[in-house]
Formats: structure tokens, C-alpha cells, sequence
């Protein structure tokens, strides 16, 4: 007598042994394995706290002048020692972070609002597309830099009169940097939706009478994260270090209201003198736009589903 | 392909009018005047006078279309003239600067050599380093020096270059002391000394430039290197029995440098939107100073020619790029 055969094993479900993962579970997952990534993420918001709960901490203000205590070098009471004016310079490196960071989540938000709305307009209607991406390309064909030189010139004034000195040339800033780096975004948009519009869940979307709004807002965007994303850190780099060659040219920031190419721009006049004072402005600046790279290197390795799970 | 090409360049006209008509239209609305550095004593009617002669006083429209007649017209009349000894122009008005009270293309001819020296050589320069650093890298995939190759791009990308060339000339200028940091433009190159003396002042703004150019091509060539590394027709090569320096060299690289090659074209016009910022740092006086400073100073015909002529640039090699694309992939075919 031999035992009962086993019942076909191949024929038995087998039982799962984890729960589902969700696919932003995934996405952690593969971007975890990327160490530059996981390095880059961490510097950048170690940057950010510093920036922003730093002055909370560090009882200097940016504009205070003590001018007995001006040109000095690093010292326990001056970390990164003192401008001509005797303004402390981790204090200003503080405040001009604020405001570097802020014109770079503001510019890259308006230039993915933008890029995403023509993408998604050019890939979704088809009436749209051929008028939208000559419009693509024809920004793409500006000078970008001069045009930003002369748009800053041209409205600063009439900004500072309408909003105040600081809010005004922010707006402008902002405003410029975003409608003239608007362009990359939409044209990846515009690719993977035309790719999307094809597939079956949006034929399926569609027959059961889904409006063209509910299915570009819950069907198509959704999908179209992941290059958004990538292009919104490369964006936020893009748009900070335009913002501080801005200020470097001095068509930036006044002077009273640091940001880190303004500092950079000061400290090159003293170059002779204090060259030392040009390190940490510069220094901060490459930090922050070499981990924001690193974090969109990740990401985008992360995103892409045939990268994931190798 | 000519035809292709015939109908990008007869496309590109369109485009640079209406490129040209934005600048145009951006800088009517300039809050400036140019006549605000006359003093006060001057009366407004010899004002009003000044004005006139600037051309001022007609309507937009009017001196849009004038700017076109002499830049389209009456600047290659010259440019023949001056090439072939003939008389076209024949003293007609040309685009005018305020700044300088000569013509615009003038100036620009004038400046023309100093931005060409530092940024056409910081590009050969950037471009010889970074194909073989693209090439070896890819070569030898997450080697060492791969690995570092691909940090010090990654720097190279981020590090902007007016934190680099500040750096550098903090060190090489300002500590050590053995190159100059200001680029001398009336130095002319007679002799050996001379010609030393102008190395030494170009090494480091095309240095600074061609480490931007550098950390994007090499990151162009690996990834190009490295899809064309594992196709079958290097397998096949290989089997045949070709050396390893022929299979790669001669058989990948060239697979390899269809795609390069555009991103080298398309990289050109960028390089010298660049050299705005590089000719600042390093005080050279090109064309990238002298548009800050017609910017600064309200000129606007010469803004208004400088810019429409980097956007001729950025057209153009477009084109140039896609171009080549066609010629140099017998797989692309846009007939």
C-alpha cells in the first residue's frame, strides 16, 4: 500500500505570503536601494530645517548692523564671521536660504502648473496640439537668460510700486522664472498622455460616460505623476540656481533682502580681501541644487516600473 | 534630405519673425528713457529733438518695421560691402545704438572675437574631455572610476559657474597668484611671451565653461555607450574575432556618436547664453557684457539685436541638430 498521492500541488492556489504591497510602497522601496538618492534626500531637508527653523534658534537678526564688529573671520559669537557692515553671515545665510528655497518651490509649482496644463491640453485634445506645441517650441527657441534680464528690468519698478520691495520683485522672480521653464514639462506630459489615451481603462472611462474633466483629473493625471515629479526636482534646482544668477548679475534681490546669490555677488567685490567670503554662499547653492539631482536621480529610477522590482 | 532641410530653414523664418516681434514688443514696453541721462539744462523741445533723431518718434509699428529693413536689409548691404569693396548701402541708416552712438553690428563685430575665443574653445575644450571620460566610463560600467565619474558630473552639473569661476579665482588668482583674473582683451599675440600671457588668462573661464559642458556630455556619451554596448552586433563583432580596442572604438563609438553629436549641436546656443555669466565673472568684454550692459544702461536696439541674434543661434542649430540626426542614422528618414 503506498500513500495517498499528495493532490496536484501545481493545480492549488498558493496562498500569498505578504499582504499587497501599494505601488508607493514599491516606489520606496527601489528608491531606498539608491544610497545618492537616500543621501541627497536627507541633505536637502537637513538644508530646509536649517534654513527655516534655524533663525528661530540663532538669536541674530539678518538685518541687524554692528558695525564694530564688521570684516571679522569665523569666531564663536560669528560662526561664518561678519559682512562690511558687521552683519552676521549665518544669519544672512539663513535668511537668504528662505528666500532661494522659496523662489524655487514657487517657480518650479507655477512652471508645473503650466507645463502640465499644455501637456495635458496638447496630448488630450487633438484640435490643441498642433497650435500648443508650436508654442512649446517657440519658447524653447527664446533666449531665455536675456529675456529674463530684460523682463526683470522692465517690471521691477511697476511690481515694487503695486506690492512692496520685497513681495513685488518676488512675484516677479517667481513669475519669470515659471513661464519661461515651463516647456520640458509639458512636452514629457504631452508624450505619456498621447501614449495613455489609447489604452483600454480610458476607452473603459469613456463608455461608461465619464466627462473629458473626471477623466483628465482621476484617469490621466494620476498616471502622468511620475514624470511630473522627476521634472518638478529638476525644476526646483533649475529655478534656484536661475534665481541666484539673477542676483549675481544684480538684477535679483535688492541688497538689504539677501538671498544666496546676492551674498555670493557681495562677497565677490571683497574678493581680494576676505576670498573666504564667497565659500558658503557658493557652497550652499551647490549643496542644496547637488542633492535636490541626486533625490530626482532616485526618483526617477524609482518611478520607472521597469526599473522597479530588478 | 535637402528638402527636408529646405522646408525646416523656410519653416524658421516665421518662427524668428515672431521671436523677433516678442523682443520687440517686451521692450516697447521698457519704463526707461533714454534720454534720462541728458541734463536737466538741455530744454525738452532739443529734447524732444534727440528724441526724434533716435527714431523715437514714430509709431511701434512703424520702427518695428524699420528695425527689420536694416537689420534684414541694410546690415548684409554692409557685410557685402565690406566683404566685396562694393557700394549697396550706400550710407543708408543702420541699426543704431544709443549706448554708443554707432552701429549696433559694429559693436558686436568688435566684441565678437573675445566671446568666441573663450567660449568656442571652452566648448572643443569640454567636448575632447568629456568623450573618453563618457566612453571609459560606460567601458567599465560601476567601476571606480565610473563611480567617480559620475559624481564629479554630477558636481559639475550643480556647481553653477558663478560659484566655480569665483572659486577658482579665489584660488588660482587671490592665493597662489599664478594666473590673472581679469582677461585682458588689448593683449595682441606678437610673440612667444605674449601668447603665454593669453593662455594663462583663458585657462580659467574656459575652464569653468567647459566643466558644464563636460558633466552633460559625458553623462550623454555613457548612457549612449552603454545601450549600444550589449546589442548583438558587438556580440558578432567580437565572435569574429576583432580586437577589443576596434570593437569599441570603431564599431560602438561610432553607433554611440549619433545621438552625441546632436546634443553637441543642440548645446552650442546655450553655451553662449552661458557666457553672459562667465564673461561677468571673469571681466572679459564680449558679447554676453555687452548685452548686460545695454541692458543696464537702456539701449535698447542693441538688446533688442543681440538677443534676436542668439535666438538666429538657438533656431539654427536646432535644425542643425536634427539635420545631422537624418544624415548620420540611415535608420532615420524624415522624407
Amino acid at each position: 500500500m503506498t500513500d495517498a498521492p499528495d493532490p496536484i500541488t501545481a493545480l492549488t492556489d498558493p496562498e500569498p505570503t505578504a499582504p499587497p504591497h501599494s505601488q508607493w510602497r514599491d516606489v520606496w522601496d527601489q528608491f531606498k536601494t539608491h544610497r545618492g538618492a537616500l543621501v541627497g534626500t536627507f541633505i536637502f531637508f537637513v538644508i530646509i530645517a536649517a534654513v527655516f527653523v534655524g533663525p528661530w534658534l540663532w538669536g541674530i537678526d539678518a538685518t541687524f548692523i554692528d558695525v564694530r564688529a564688521r570684516n571679522q573671520g569665523p569666531s564663536w559669537a560669528h560662526p561664518f564671521g561678519t559682512d562690511q557692515l558687521g552683519r552676521d553671515t549665518l544669519a544672512r545665510m539663513m535668511a537668504g536660504g528662505q528666500t532661494s528655497i522659496a523662489v524655487g518651490l514657487t517657480a518650479m509649482l507655477l512652471a508645473l502648473g503650466l507645463g502640465s496644463l499644455v501637456g495635458v491640453l496638447a496630448g488630450f485634445f487633438r484640435r490643441l496640439d498642433g497650435p500648443l506645441m508650436r508654442l512649446t517650441d517657440l519658447f524653447l527657441s527664446l533666449p531665455l537668460l536675456p529675456l529674463l534680464l530684460v523682463m526683470v528690468l522692465l517690471f521691477r519698478e511697476t511690481l515694487n510700486g503695486a506690492f512692496g520691495p520685497e513681495k513685488g520683485i518676488f512675484i516677479l522672480i517667481v513669475v519669470a522664472i515659471g513661464v519661461t521653464s515651463w516647456m520640458p514639462t509639458a512636452r514629457i506630459v504631452r508624450g505619456d498622455v498621447l501614449a495613455l489615451k489609447e489604452r483600454e481603462f480610458i476607452l473603459a472611462a469613456r463608455s461608461i460616460g465619464t466627462t473629458n474633466y473626471n477623466l483628465i483629473t482621476r484617469h490621466i493625471l494620476p498616471n502622468v505623476m511620475s514624470p511630473i515629479m522627476v521634472s518638478a526636482t529638476l525644476g526646483i534646482a533649475n529655478a534656484i540656481i536661475t534665481e541666484s544668477a539673477l542676483s549675481f548679475l544684480g538684477l535679483g534681490f535688492p541688497p538689504d533682502f539677501p538671498t544666496w546669490g546676492r551674498l555670493l555677488n557681495d562677497a565677490t567685490v571683497y574678493l581680494q580681501d576676505y576670498p573666504e567670503r564667497v565659500f558658503w554662499p557658493g557652497l550652499a547653492i551647490s549643496l542644496t541644487v547637488l542633492s535636490i539631482n541626486y533625490l530626482g536621480d532616485g526618483l526617477r529610477d524609482a518611478l520607472d516600473p521597469r526599473i522597479r522590482g530588478r | 534630405m535637402l528638402t527636408y532641410t529646405i522646408r525646416r530653414l523656410v519653416l524658421a523664418i516665421p518662427t524668428l519673425l515672431f521671436i523677433s516681434l516678442v523682443i520687440f514688443l517686451l521692450l516697447e514696453l521698457a519704463p526707461g528713457d533714454p534720454m534720462a541721462e541728458v541734463p536737466l539744462t538741455v530744454p525738452p523741445e532739443v529734447k524732444e529733438k534727440m528724441r526724434l533723431a533716435l527714431g523715437l518718434g514714430e509709431p511701434t509699428h512703424i520702427r518695428f518695421f524699420k528695425w527689420m529693413w536694416q537689420f534684414f536689409v541694410i546690415e548684409p548691404m554692409v557685410f557685402a560691402d565690406w566683404l566685396f569693396g562694393t557700394d549697396l548701402a550706400g550710407g543708408q541708416q543702420r541699426v543704431l545704438s544709443w549706448q554708443f552712438r554707432s552701429p549696433v553690428m559694429d559693436v558686436v563685430v568688435q566684441r565678437m572675437p573675445q566671446t568666441l575665443w573663450v567660449v568656442a574653445m571652452s566648448y572643443v575644450v569640454g567636448v575632447l574631455i568629456a568623450l573618453p571620460i563618457g566612453i571609459y566610463s560606460a567601458y567599465r560600467q560601476y567601476s571606480l572610476f565610473d563611480q567617480a565619474g559620475t559624481f564629479i558630473t554630477m558636481v559639475g552639473y550643480s556647481v553653477p559657474p558663478f560659484f566655480s569661476g569665483v572659486l577658482v579665482i579665489v584660488i588660482f588668482s587671490v592665493q597662489l597668484g599664478w594666473l590673472p583674473s581679469i582677461y585682458d582683451t588689448t593683449l595682441v599675440v606678437v610673440d612667444w611671451a605674449t601668447f603665454k600671457q593669453q593662455l594663462m588668462q583663458m585657462v580659467m573661464p574656459v575652464m569653468v565653461l567647459a566643466l558644464q559642458t563636460t558633466a552633460q556630455i559625458s553623462r550623454f556619451m555613457r548612457a549612449s555607450m552603454l545601450d549600444n554596448l550589449n546589442q548583438d552586433y558587438v556580440r558578432t563583432a567580437r565572435a569574429k574575432g576583432l580586437s577589443e580596442m576596434t570593437v569599441v572604438m570603431v564599431h560602438v563609438l561610432r553607433n554611440s556618436m549619433i545621438p552625441v553629436i546632436t546634443v553637441i549641436a543642440l548645446g552650442v546656443p546655450q553655451i553662449f547664453g552661458g557666457a553672459i555669466i562667465t564673461e561677468q565673472i571673469f571681466k572679459v568684454n564680449g558679447l554676453g557684457q555687452l548685452l548686460i550692459t545695454a541692458i543696464q544702461a537702456n539701449d535698447l536696439p542693441m538688446v533688442h539685436t543681440v538677443t534676436f541674434m542668439l535666438a538666429v543661434l538657438i533656431v539654427l542649430f536646432n535644425i542643425v541638430a536634427d539635420v545631422l540626426y537624418g544624415v548620420l542614422d540611415p535608420r532615420i528618414r524624415y522624407d
